[in-house]
């Protein structure tokens, strides 16, 4: 058998390790488009802040750990011909494969604006990204960040400890709208404020005029702003233009697959923000793009690849944590909650600290947290555990801080 | 043969020793916010539960972690957090269904329960023997490890 997976990033690193472990004796080979050993862009943060080096970014740290069990070739796929079960390389090469895994993950979208391809323009999504950004940081330095997004926020601490001059313009009504609800996101903005950031939502940048030494940046409002370096992190989309022709179904860009990590062509298999997934809360299908339901996928296609049908997926719990300038924010499953559920939340508006609860029926079904660290992870167990909380559901609509008693209350009879 | 933490609530009588001791053997200060086990109280019941990580197979933290800061102690059975590695990301707090793997603002690090490297000190402050440390097959985790499987994404055919 010859495996070839298509992405270096953490779905594609599981899934070959994963068959490696499968199948001893199969060929597996990685493709992968960065001149970097397989990293974490997670871990891009923690660089542009100096807390680590390069090397700290990397997936996996031991020498030679790719080499000696699989076959990494560096490159990008143009093509693929399913019926010939091969594919070809933008250089030309080709390459046949029994199985192939499409973990290709995203890539960022630049907004439709007049020089957003022009030189002082970065994206913050790759190892060559945050080399340029580092380089543009100095104090004094004027910024123009355009997203108020997870990318956006979590790279904030950086740009304000660089003691650059720091503008953010959001597009939405809040901060990371896709993550956080009103009285979160809005308390995000109070504490950026607070830290002397401008952040201003319901904006939008219009055009980035490149003079000589700045990029003059017109913003919604008549308001212009000269920036130095202008980071453009404003939503990404899945990298999946290459399987063109294959018939492979596609939804939103990204390849949609079963209950097996197959796409809807037998053979190949999708994984991580290239897959559009089964969601544990809703069973739809979508894209959640974080880091572990990508190593989830990547480990279930992984499975089927070697063995079809022998793992079945029952989708991923969506979940992010969010660090901004220090202040923690997390969301799980359906935060925003359903029709008909009950919802209860607390709020500390001066401590920044805030929890909200979705239930459908006795069952919790999503969660909102800002400025809570402590025993969160237990917001998964009982989502995911669907534990019926009977008379714990009245002391959480009470107190919902009670998460982990409530935990204990239903996997332990305490 | 390994080893692994013993708790029976029915004995705890909520003197938190085990939270100063765990607190003083891993950060060097008596303070239980700073504890890896926790004792939590059930006013209502009049019953104290303490509870940390179970060092659990499925090992959530270990598989989230993006860049390996997450290892197996192969003695001890512990999950053990490389301090030098952990970016301090905090996916690994999010995906432990159990609520045991901890962000720690000061350091800029996450922390859980590594079994004080096979000498657990919260078992040896327990002056009730709620907290002991013995052979894993006799614990009784399998059935606190059946929850972990009902947060597993995937089922196995056989």
């Amino acid at each position: 058998m010859t495996y070839v997976i298509v992405g270096a990033g953490p779905a594609g690193v599981v899934a070959a390790e994963t068959i490696r472990k499968l199948d001893p004796h199969g060929k597996v080979v990685i493709v992968g488009d960065e001149p970097e050993p397989p990293y974490s862009r997670m871990a891009i943060p923690y660089l542009l802040i100096r807390n680590i080096d390069e090397q700290g970014t990397y997936l996996r740290k031991a020498p030679g750990h790719f080499e000696d069990s699989v076959e990494v070739v560096h490159g990008s796929v143009a093509s693929v011909d399913s019926s010939a079960k091969s594919l070809r390389l933008s250089d030309g090469r080709e390459m046949a494969y029994d199985a192939l895994l499409v973990a290709t993950g995203s890539t960022p979208i630049l907004p439709p604006v007049p020089g957003i391809d022009g030189e002082r323009v970065t994206t913050c999504w790759t190892l060559e990204d945050a080399r340029k950004i580092a380089e543009g940081l100095r104090p004094g330095a004027s910024v123009l960040l355009i997203g108020a997004g997870f990318i956006g926020c979590i790279i904030l601490e950086a740009l304000v400890a660089s003691g650059a001059n720091l503008t953010v313009v959001e597009m939405g009504d809040r901060m990371v709208p896709r993550m956080l609800d009103e009285t979160c996101g809005a308390m995000l903005q109070d504490w950026c404020r607070e830290k002397g950031v401008n952040v201003m939502t319901g904006a939008q940048v219009e055009s980035i005029e490149h003079r000589d030494d700045v990029a003059a940046v017109r913003i919604s409002g008549g308001r212009e702003v000269e920036a130095e370096l202008v980071i453009s992190a404003a939503g990404v989309r899945a990298n999946a233009g290459f399987l063109e022709g294959t018939g492979i179904e596609l939804s939103g860009g990204a390849v949609v697959v079963d209950r097996h990590m197959c796409s809807s062509v037998p053979g190949i298999y999708a994984a991580g923000d290239a897959a559009c997934g089964r969601d544990f809360s809703t069973g739809d299908y979508s894209v959640q793009a974080i880091q572990p339901t990508a190593v989830e996928h990547g480990r279930i296609a992984a499975s089927n690849m070697v063995r079809h049908g022998s793992v079945t997926h029952q989708g991923c719990i969506n979940m992010n944590v969010l660090d901004t300038i220090g202040l923690i924010s997390v969301s799980y499953g359906q935060w925003e909650g359903i029709e008909g559920g009950d919802s209860v939340s607390l709020l500390d508006r001066d401590g920044y600290r805030y929890i909200s609860l979705q239930f459908a029926g006795d069952q919790l079904i999503g969660a909102n947290t800002l400025g809570i660290t402590q025993h969160i992870g237990v917001l998964r167990g009982l989502i995911q555990g669907q534990f019926r909380l009977g008379h714990w559901k009245s002391r959480l609509m009470d107190n919902p801080l009670l998460i982990m008693e409530a935990y204990l209350a239903a996997t332990q009879g305490a | 043969m390994l080893r692994s933490l013993n708790i029976n609530p029915d004995k705890c009588t909520g003197c938190l020793q085990c939270e100063m001791a765990c607190s003083f053997e891993n950060e060097g200060v008596f303070n239980p916010a700073k504890s890896r086990i926790k004792v939590f109280s059930f006013h209502h019941e009049g019953r104290f539960v303490p509870y940390t990580c179970t060092q659990c197979d499925e090992a959530w933290c270990l598989h989230a972690c993006p860049v390996e800061a997450i290892k197996m102690n192969r003695e001890t059975g512990a999950m053990e957090v490389l301090d030098a590695v952990c970016v301090g990301c905090k996916v690994c707090t999010i995906a432990c269904p159990f609520g045991t793997v901890n962000y720690n603002q000061s350091t800029g690090k996450v922390i859980k329960c590594d079994l004080c490297g096979g000498d657990p000190q919260c078992a040896a402050a327990c002056p009730t023997e709620a907290i002991t440390y013995v052979d894993a097959d006799a614990t009784g985790l399998d059935k606190m490890r059946s929850w972990a499987a009902k947060t597993d994404n995937a089922t196995h055919a056989n």
